[in-house]
């Protein structure tokens, strides 16, 4: 059984206008996708800005109502469930977001930060609940005295791993991190990866990574989606889709890369030519009248494209 | 005087008041930039580089700030004209690009004026020839529509193509310098490529000499000539671009390189560099300021007041111990308490 299911997945926001604000159309932010996380794995979801990547992960830990389609996880369809599951799947699939400056309150300090969602599940003495707070923040690497402090005494990095480890005091199983580095230095950006593979198999946990850099997602992910305008244009396993990228949304993006090699910049530039060309050119194959893709068609057992 | 560089940078101190006292965070810098090359300037967030571009620009608060050392262009130093000989310069010989386009734009006023308002200020044009002249600037950046984009508001147009107009009014009286603080950083991958093919395509059209800053080591391999490492508000690297990224010397820039992720050796583990850069009011004064961050490196392999030398021709190296350098071999680092 899969661990983590979404069936044609949708999220529309209602455009309103006038004065009694009527809806008069809709933003399709994700529409229809589908895909599966097997537990213990870390998917990637990458695409532009403004194609959907949020809006599916906020959906998925239930900050936003899905318009159609189904959310299993474990079997369970998230939909269905009376007030009492409900809060459980909460504790199971926690969310990190991507700017540790302002996701964590100034006012309050590491530890109250850290123990605000055991607070709402469990009845802990004073001592207890410090004692599991030390513990955590030992394991993201800060000193256990750093509970006393505030956000602010904290670098970039450190704050991201306060944030990841207020995620952790439940012991979800599925994390959904939103472009958890993007606001940080690549110094600070390979500690908070480095210890995002390390927790992983610590705590066993499956990761939904949302980002739109390829070179990061290339570097996490076992498995990937690309989005386009709330669609997938391809899927797979990231190997085969960095090596062997099918749409020519996928080759636009990956050739978008910048090559760390000064000596490759020739071959990248060219590399750009041609596929803006093909991408002119082939247009068509790879996108309806109305600019959508296509529904994804299966090539190998590990990729799907969007092609007819 | 062909060879004179457009630019030259000598020991130059930007020093902003906080509070009381005077802090660097620009300490000590040279640098050239020649017509028709890309001098990058790299490092983590807070290491200067903002505060060096916008000294050339002499965009710095006077009240706050104290200016030493001398910023020629063309020979002429900028720290010794007064704002309105300045301003003659800035816009029309020097051109600038920022993070964020919509910094740079009036939400006011249509895109078209704006150009046109450089262009008033700094040459004497009819209004017709004006308004020849903006539509080809808009062509030149890779608008389409070009008439129509011209009547557009800023807020109208996606980040991409706001950021194509701030080019155009970089390039409006052809610079021969151009300051770029992070132009792509705020944009999406195939527009940053974009943005990215544009400007050297520009650049290698007329002859203009960039200064470009970044902190994405992807964006100075494929745009640079020449690259400045900068750590602390100190220049710790400098060398052609092949050179820096086939030998890297200093234990900063190496530190730097290893800890991206590489499409080579994807799942590889990432090397992190210890601790953060100092607050300005932080910074070591005296001695090798990274030293703190390379910590297993044993005291007596470092030098007492490193200073750049020239290792081989055009290769700049603040260090002599980056002879015995070397990583250390687990990543306990990587875990080590980041505050005491
Ligand atoms: N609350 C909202 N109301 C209306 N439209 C919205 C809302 N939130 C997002 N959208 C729109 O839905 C689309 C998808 O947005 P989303 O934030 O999911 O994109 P994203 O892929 O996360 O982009 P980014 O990389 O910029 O974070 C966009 O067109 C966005 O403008
Ligand atoms: N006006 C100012 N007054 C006081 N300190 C300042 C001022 N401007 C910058 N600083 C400090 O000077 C140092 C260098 O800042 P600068 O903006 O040049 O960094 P940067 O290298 O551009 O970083 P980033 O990559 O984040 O843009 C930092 O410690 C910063 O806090
Ligand atoms: S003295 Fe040299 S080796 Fe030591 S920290 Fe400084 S630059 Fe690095
Ligand atoms: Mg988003
Ligand atoms: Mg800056």
């Amino acid at each position: 059984m899969e661990f983590l299911k979404v069936n044609h997945l949708k999220v529309y926001y209602p455009i309103r206008s006038g004065f009694f604000r009527r809806v008069v159309g809709h933003v399709k932010a994700v529409d229809d996708i589908s895909f599966q996380l097997n537990r213990g794995e870390t998917y990637g979801l990458v695409g532009e800005s403004g194609c959907g990547k949020t809006t599916t992960g906020r959906t998925l830990i239930g900050l936003i109502k899905a318009t159609a389609g189904e959310i299993l996880l474990e079997g369970k369809d998230l939909a269905k469930l009376n007030r009492r599951e409900r809060s459980y799947h909460r504790k199971d699939i926690q969310m990190i977001f991507q700017d540790p400056y302002s996701s964590l309150n100034p006012k309050k300090r590491v530890l109250d930060i850290i123990a605000e969602p055991i607070r709402n599940f469990e009845k802990l003495s004073p001592q207890e609940e410090k004692r599991k707070v030390q513990y955590l923040i030992e394991r993201v690497g800060l000193h256990p005295d750093s509970i006393y402090k505030y956000p602010h005494e904290f670098s970039g990095g450190q704050r991201q791993r306060i944030g990841i480890a207020r995620a952790l005091t439940l012991h979800p199983k599925l994390i959904i991190a939103d472009e958890p580095v993007s606001a940080l230095d690549v110094s600070v950006q390979a500690q908070v990866l480095n210890f995002m593979k390390d927790i992983q198999t610590e705590f066993q946990l499956t990761y939904l990574f949302i980002s739109h850099d390829l070179g990061i997602i290339r570097h996490m992910c076992d498995r990937i989606g690309i989005m386009y305008r709330g669609q997938f244009v391809e899927e797979g396993a990231s190997q085969e889709i960095f090596n062997n990228p099918q749409h020519i949304y996928t080759k636009r993006l990956i050739s978008a890369i910048p090559n760390v090699d000064p000596r490759k910049k020739q071959e990248q530039i060219k590399l750009r030519q041609h596929v803006e060309k093909e991408y002119k050119l082939s247009w068509q194959r790879y996108f309806n009248a109305e600019g959508k893709a296509y529904p994804l068609k299966r090539i190998s057992d590990t990729h799907s494209v969007a092609i007819l | 005087m062909s060879n004179q560089p457009v630019l030259q940078i000598e020991n130059l101190r930007v020093s902003f008041r906080v509070h009381d006292a005077y802090y660097a965070a620009v300490d000590g810098v040279s640098l050239n930039v020649h017509k028709n090359e890309v001098l990058a300037v790299v490092g983590e967030s807070g290491c200067g580089k903002s505060a060096l571009a916008l000294s050339i620009m002499g965009l710095h608060p006077p009240a706050k700030t104290k200016l030493e050392g001398k910023i020629l262009f063309h020979g002429t130093d900028l720290l010794s004209l007064s704002v309105h000989e300045l301003n003659k310069i800035r816009g029309k010989d020097i051109g600038m690009i920022f993070q964020d386009p919509l910094t740079a734009l009036n939400p006011l006023m249509t895109v078209g004026r704006q150009i046109e308002e450089g262009m008033d200020f700094h040459l004497s044009l009819s209004s017709l020839e004006k308004r020849g002249r903006t539509i080809e600037l808009l062509e030149r950046v890779g608008i389409p529509n070009p008439n129509q984009v011209y009547h557009r508001y800023p807020h109208e147009l996606s980040g991409g193509m706001r950021q194509r107009i701030v080019i155009a009014m970089a390039i409006a009286c052809h610079p021969s310098l151009i300051i770029a603080d992070e132009p792509t950083t705020a944009l999406d991958v195939t527009i940053q490529s974009q943005i990215m093919d544009l400007l050297r395509e520009l650049q290698q059209q007329m002859n203009t000499g960039i200064v470009l800053i970044t902190h994405d080591l992807g964006v100075v391999a494929e745009m640079a000539d020449r690259v400045a490492v900068m750590y602390a508000g100190e220049i710790v690297e400098m060398a052609d671009v092949y050179t820096l990224f086939d030998r890297p010397l200093h234990p900063y820039t190496r530190s730097l390189l290893q800890s991206i992720p590489s499409a080579q050796h994807p799942k590889e583990r990432l090397h992190v560099i210890q601790g953060i850069v100092p607050p300005l009011q932080k910074l070591p004064r005296t001695g090798c300021r990274f030293r703190s961050r390379i910590g297993w490196i044993d005291e007596s392999e470092h030098e007492e007041q490193p200073i750049l030398r020239e290792v081989e021709p055009g290769h700049f190296v603040r260090c002599i111990c980056y002879k015995n350098f070397h990583f250390p071999h687990d990543h306990i680092g990587d875990m080590k308490y980041g505050i005491s």
